[in-house]
C-alpha cells in the first residue's frame, strides 16, 4: 500500500525550499499517508515535511472546514512535470474545493499549499455556463485580460481544436467547443501546469475521449503538469499516470491499475469498478473529431495513449 | 414653426445626456450581474439619505452616496445568510427604504421640501451649479469605469475564473457598488429615486441584441440612452409630461423595439 504513493521513496527527501528546511523534519511514518477508508484526524506535524523537490505544486495537510463540516481533512497531494494525476471520489468528496485551495480562491483552514515561483497555472473550471446577457465572441474572450496578438488566439485556439469558434458567441458553443475555448484560454497563459475541474461534464462520450486525447497531447507537446478532477472513472484512469482518490481525505492513492484493486476504491464506486479500465481498454479502429463524426485512425493521433 | 428652446431645456438636456453616457457602461455591468434589484434597492435608499441629510443639513449628494453604500453594505451581509433566498431578502430591504425614506422625509419635512420630487426627479429644474457637477463627477466616474472595466467583465463573466486568474474580486466589487452610489446620487436630481434604475438598466436591454461585444453593448448603450433622452424631452415639452417618466417612457419603448426585434432575427 506504500508503494502506491504517488512520490517515489527516493524524491521524497527534505524540503528543497530553504524556507522549510528548518523545519522539514524526516516523515516519521508514511503509515498516516495512506489511510484505507478511515479518518485518521489532522497532523500538523507532517507539514512540509516530504515536499517532492520537481513538484509544481505541492499540498500538506490541506483541511477545510465549511459552515462547521469538515470538507476536506489532511490531504498531501503533488503534481509534477509531465505527469497527469487524477483526482477522483463520489460527489461532495470535496473534489472542488481541494482545486479551489490549490487555485488560491479560497484559504485552508489547515495545512500549506507550496508552489515555486516558476509554477503557471492555466485553470479551466468545471462549469461554464455563460449568462448570455453578455456579449462575448471567443476572440474577445481569449484577448480578454490577456497581453496577446491575435496570432496567439489563433494559434491557441488551434491547438485546443476549436479554431472554428473564433467569432462565434461564447454562450452558442456546445459543451464541447466550450471546453476546448476554456483549455485554449488556459493555453495563451502559458502554463506549465494545467488544472481542470470535470472537463467532460457537458460532453457526450465520444467527445469525452476526444478531449481526454487532446489533454494528454498538450501534455506531451508541452512536458505540462495536469491535474485532473474527475467522477467519471472509465476514460480518465486510463489515461492518468497516477489517481488519487479523495472522499474527504485521501482514501488511496497510486498508478491506475493499483487504485482500481484497492478495497477503499471498490468500498467508494461498487464492485464493478474495479472492471472500469477493461471497459476502456478495447480496440478502436476509428476516432471521433469535434463534430462527432468518425475519422479513420491514421489521421493525427495521440502519440501512444489512450485508444 | 421651430422655436429655439430656453435655457432650461438646454441645461435638461446637457444633464440627461452626461449621466445617459456615464450611467450606459455601469448599466451593463448591472444587467450581466443581476443586479437591477440591488440598485433598486441602493437608490431607495437614497430616500433615506435625503432625510438624513435634511435633518443633520449636510451636502444632500453626499448623504445620498453615503446611504447608498451603507444599503450595498446590508446586502452583502444579507447576502451571506442562508435562511430566506437573495430575492425576498432583496425585497424586504428594497420596500424598508422606501417606506423608511418616506417616513423619514415627511418628519423632517419644511418649507421648499417636495417628496415628490425626490421620488420622481425634476430634469428641467436642473442648475447650472447642478450641471458642472454632473460633468466633473460624470469624468471622474468614467475614467474609473474604464480603469475598473475589464476585471468587471472578467467578474460578471466567471468569477472563479477571473480569481484564479489573479483577480481579487473584493476591491473592483466595492469600487463598483461606489460608483453606482455615485450616479444614483447625481441621477435622483434628474429623474428621481423611483426611477433612476431605468436609467442605467434599460438602455443597457436595447443594446444587447445589437451587441457582440461587451464593449460594443456599452457604446450603444449610451447611443440609445441618448437617443432616448431626447424622444422623452420632447415628448415632456409637446405633452406637459412630466420629464424623468417621459425619458423612461421613450427609453423602455426603445428597449422593447430593439427586444423584439433581435427575437426575431433569432428565429
Amino acid at each position: 500500500m506504500r508503494g502506491m504513493r504517488g512520490a517515489p521513496q527516493g524524491l521524497r527527501r527534505r524540503s528543497f525550499l530553504s524556507a522549510l528546511d528548518e523545519q522539514g523534519k524526516p516523515s516519521p511514518d508514511d503509515a498516516a499517508t495512506c489511510s484505507c477508508g478511515h479518518h485518521h484526524g489532522h497532523h500538523p506535524e507532517r507539514i512540509d515535511v516530504g515536499i517532492v523537490p520537481d513538484a509544481l505544486i505541492s499540498a500538506r495537510g490541506l483541511s477545510m472546514t465549511h459552515g462547521g463540516r469538515e470538507v476536506l481533512s489532511d490531504v498531501d497531494l503533488d503534481v509534477r512535470r509531465g505527469e497527469i494525476v487524477t483526482l477522483i471520489g463520489p460527489n461532495g468528496a470535496g473534489k472542488t474545493t481541494l482545486v479551489r485551495l490549490l487555485l488560491g480562491i479560497e484559504q485552508p483552514t489547515h495545512g500549506r499549499i507550496v508552489k515555486p515561483a516558476s509554477t503557471r497555472i492555466g485553470y479551466v473550471p468545471q462549469r461554464f455556463d455563460v449568462d448570455s446577457t453578455i456579449p462575448m465572441t471567443v476572440g474577445a474572450f481569449l484577448a480578454l485580460g490577456a497581453n496577446v496578438t491575435k496570432n496567439d488566439i489563433k494559434a491557441a485556439l488551434d491547438e485546443a481544436g476549436a479554431l472554428r469558434t473564433l467569432d462565434q458567441q461564447l454562450s452558442k458553443l456546445s459543451g464541447g467547443e466550450t471546453q476546448r475555448v476554456l483549455i485554449a484560454r488556459a493555453l495563451l497563459r502559458r502554463p506549465n501546469l494545467l488544472i481542470l475541474d470535470e472537463p467532460a461534464s457537458g460532453v457526450d462520450f465520444t467527445g469525452e475521449a476526444e478531449l481526454y486525447d487532446l489533454i494528454g497531447r498538450l501534455r506531451d507537446r508541452h512536458d505540462l503538469g495536469v491535474l485532473l478532477v474527475s467522477h467519471d472513472l472509465h476514460v480518465v484512469m486510463a489515461r492518468s499516470d497516477r489517481v488519487i482518490c479523495l472522499n474527504g481525505h485521501v482514501c488511496c492513492s497510486g498508478k491506475p491499475e493499483d487504485v482500481s484493486q484497492h478495497a477503499a476504491y471498490a468500498r467508494i464506486f461498487g464492485p464493478h469498478a474495479a472492471t472500469a479500465l477493461g471497459v476502456y481498454r478495447h480496440h478502436h479502429d476509428h476516432q471521433h473529431d469535434l463534430t462527432g463524426e468518425a475519422r479513420p485512425l491514421d489521421e493525427p493521433a495521440p502519440p501512444g495513449r489512450g485508444s | 414653426m421651430f422655436a429655439w428652446p430656453d435655457p432650461f431645456v438646454w441645461r435638461a438636456f446637457f444633464a440627461a445626456v452626461g449621466l445617459a453616457v456615464v450611467a450606459a457602461p455601469l448599466g451593463c455591468i448591472v444587467v450581466w450581474r443581476r443586479m437591477s434589484y440591488v440598485g433598486e434597492t441602493l437608490s431607495q435608499a437614497g430616500l433615506l439619505g435625503v432625510a438624513l441629510g435634511l435633518a443633520a443639513n449636510v451636502n444632500l449628494t453626499l448623504a445620498v452616496i453615503l446611504a447608498a453604500m451603507a444599503a450595498a453594505g446590508m446586502l452583502t451581509l444579507l447576502g451571506r445568510q442562508k435562511m430566506v433566498p437573495l430575492d425576498s431578502a432583496l425585497g424586504l430591504m428594497h420596500h424598508a427604504t422606501l417606506a423608511l425614506g418616506i417616513a423619514a422625509i415627511s418628519l423632517v419635512k419644511g418649507p421648499g421640501i417636495d417628496l415628490m420630487s425626490y421620488l420622481f426627479g425634476d430634469v428641467f429644474a436642473v442648475t447650472e451649479t447642478d450641471l458642472v457637477w454632473i460633468y466633473v463627477g460624470g469624468a471622474v466616474v468614467m475614467a474609473a469605469t474604464v480603469y475598473l472595466w475589464k476585471p468587471l467583465v472578467r467578474l460578471s463573466l466567471h468569477e472563479d475564473l477571473a480569481t484564479a486568474e489573479g483577480i481579487n474580486p473584493r476591491l473592483p466589487r466595492a469600487a463598483f457598488d461606489f460608483l453606482l452610489a455615485v450616479v444614483i446620487a447625481v441621477a435622483m436630481k434628474i429623474v428621481g429615486v423611483l426611477l433612476v434604475m431605468a436609467f442605467l438598466v434599460v438602455p443597457a436591454v436595447a443594446a444587447r441584441p445589437l451587441s457582440a461585444t461587451p464593449e460594443r453593448m456599452a457604446v450603444i448603450a449610451a447611443g440609445a440612452a441618448i437617443f432616448g433622452v431626447i424622444l422623452g424631452l420632447w415628448l415632456s415639452l409637446s405633452s406637459d409630461v412630466p420629464g424623468g417618466p417621459s425619458i423612461v417612457i421613450a427609453l423602455c419603448t426603445i428597449a422593447a423595439i430593439s427586444l423584439l426585434a433581435g427575437s426575431r432575427r433569432e428565429r
